[in-house]
């Protein structure tokens, strides 16, 4: 059996969170660049020139890549050989709280969705847990703003709508989307499954190499078509029109019912802050 | 070419920003999301004095992260301004005449907009890093309590912006 202290998680995910708000993934600017290069619309290739900017400006002076420091999304996956003599949800969230305090994040959790009163320092995360073999801890995060968030949909289709649905209804959300979700945007597609394990895949999606590509072959000749058609809708950098709409589309599916054909559409802007870390068990 | 505006911006260089402009403001602008726009028109329901006068001013959409001891704000970007479609009249009602925000807006707002020849610009969403470097000074001046969602006012140099809605009502989007 194989442990991790409860300390090194809480100093863990903290930390993870202030680089997370800082610093965009080199695959991630990578992309941005190839963007601009291409973009011939003039006001979006002026967009794309500032956000590259910004995450300069970001990484060297040590300041948030965007105020919305989100909703802290986590998937963790917990080596099966590894015993907790502690709360790791608690834990977690430890790391949040002194993460968005000492880090001078913003706090944007609310208690209750009516009574609006805000928790002061970001918690409670949404962590979302998984096995696998061997002794290490996973940890996956990513704060999620509520822009992109906002503007996520989810349709329960009939199977008879095929593929053709999924496509329109991908489509119909980016357009109705706009400039809202602050595209150019990531595309996390979640298809079959059930009600709530179709969003639970979509979200999962946004977490994949922004350069992978689906290992199913229906996911994959998806992901290629819809960024295709995306990029053709002209909504563009921060909406204002031009061929870079989406950086990435990502497709995951899971097996569903013989009456349903579930579809999520989860968008992630392009500040799409993410990392990722291991923690390897010492023996208990 | 951006176009250089200085606040209080006066009504014939409004009058003239036409869609798609980019400017560069240089000035006093005033901070309030959701929150603090609630606040504002519940006041002026009650007939109270509002904790600044809208005549002519700026309003920026915007909840920064919090500032570290050696600067004037944090991260600063705009967010969507569509959640504040049923606000803005009210204000622009009472002088409000350039909103600053990101996104969309409803089609009674742009009508709204026109007839009060005011103004709607969008900052670019998720550079909150550069945008923070544009802002010299900043003060809470009102709803403290709110946090990052109070009112501040703030002292900007060359604050990138871009014309989505102009006074005659033409929308970029
Ligand atoms: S959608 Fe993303 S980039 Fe835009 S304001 Fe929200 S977190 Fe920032």
């Amino acid at each position: 059996m194989y442990k991790i202290e409860r300390q090194l998680v809480i100093d863990t995910i903290k930390a993870m969170i202030i680089e997370a708000t800082k610093t965009l993934d080199k695959t991630i600017v990578d992309k941005l660049e190839y963007a601009f290069d291409k973009e011939v619309n003039i006001l979006g290739k002026s967009v794309l020139a500032k956000i590259i900017e910004n995450q300069k400006i970001a990484k060297e002076e040590n300041i948030p890549l965007c105020q919305d420091t989100g909703v802290l999304v986590c998937f963790i996956e917990i080596g099966r050989e590894l015993v907790f003599d502690y709360d790791l949800t608690e834990a977690i969230n430890r790391g949040v709280s002194l993460g968005y305090t000492d880090g001078y994040l913003r706090k944007s959790i609310v208690r209750h969705p009516l009574n609006r009163i805000n928790t002061l320092d970001n918690t409670p995360a949404v962590i979302h847990y998984d096995f696998i073999e061997g002794n290490e801890l996973v940890i996956h995060l990513a704060p999620k703003g509520g822009g992109s968030e906002n503007m996520s949909s989810l349709k329960m289709l009939s199977p008879a709508d095929g593929r053709d649905g999924i496509i329109n209804f991908v489509l119909e959300t980016i357009k109705n989307a706009g400039g809202k979700p602050c595209p150019p945007l990531i595309v996390g597609v979640g298809i079959g499954g059930n009600f709530e394990h179709v969003a639970y895949i979509a979200k999962k999606a946004l977490f994949r190499p922004i350069n992978d590509q689906a290992k199913v072959l229906e996911d994959r000749l998806l992901e290629e078509e819809l960024l295709e058609r995306i990029n053709k809708l002209n909504v563009g950098p921060m909406g204002l029109g031009g061929i870079t709409t989406a950086l990435a589309v990502k497709v995951n599916s899971a097996p569903c019912h013989i009456a349903a054909l579930p579809v999520a559409v989860n968008l992630q802007c392009h500040s799409a802050r993410k990392k990722e870390v291991t923690l390897v068990g010492t023996i208990a | 070419m951006e176009l250089l505006l200085k606040t209080p911006i006066n009504d014939s260089d409004r009058i003239a920003l036409k869609v798609g402009d980019e400017v560069l403001i240089t000035g006093t602008i005033y901070t309030a999301r959701d929150a603090a726009h609630q606040n504002l028109v519940d006041s002026l329901a009650k007939s109270e004095i509002l904790p600044f006068d809208l005549q002519g001013q700026i309003v920026y959409y915007v909840g920064p992260t919090p500032a570290k001891p050696n600067q004037a704000i944090g991260s600063c970007g705009p967010t969507s301004s569509y959640r504040m479609d049923k606000f803005s009249p009210i204000l622009m009602a009472e002088g409000l005449k350039v909103m600053i925000g990101k996104g969309e807006r409803s089609i009674e707002l742009i009508e709204e907009v026109k007839k009060h020849q005011a103004v709607y610009l969008i900052a670019i969403g998720g550079i909150g890093a550069l945008l923070s470097k544009t802002v010299k000074k900043a003060e809470v001046i009102a709803y403290p309590e709110l946090g990052s969602e109070a009112i501040r006012k703030l002292e900007v140099i060359n604050f990138p912006a871009i014309v989505a809605i102009d006074s005659r009502g033409n929308s970029i989007f």
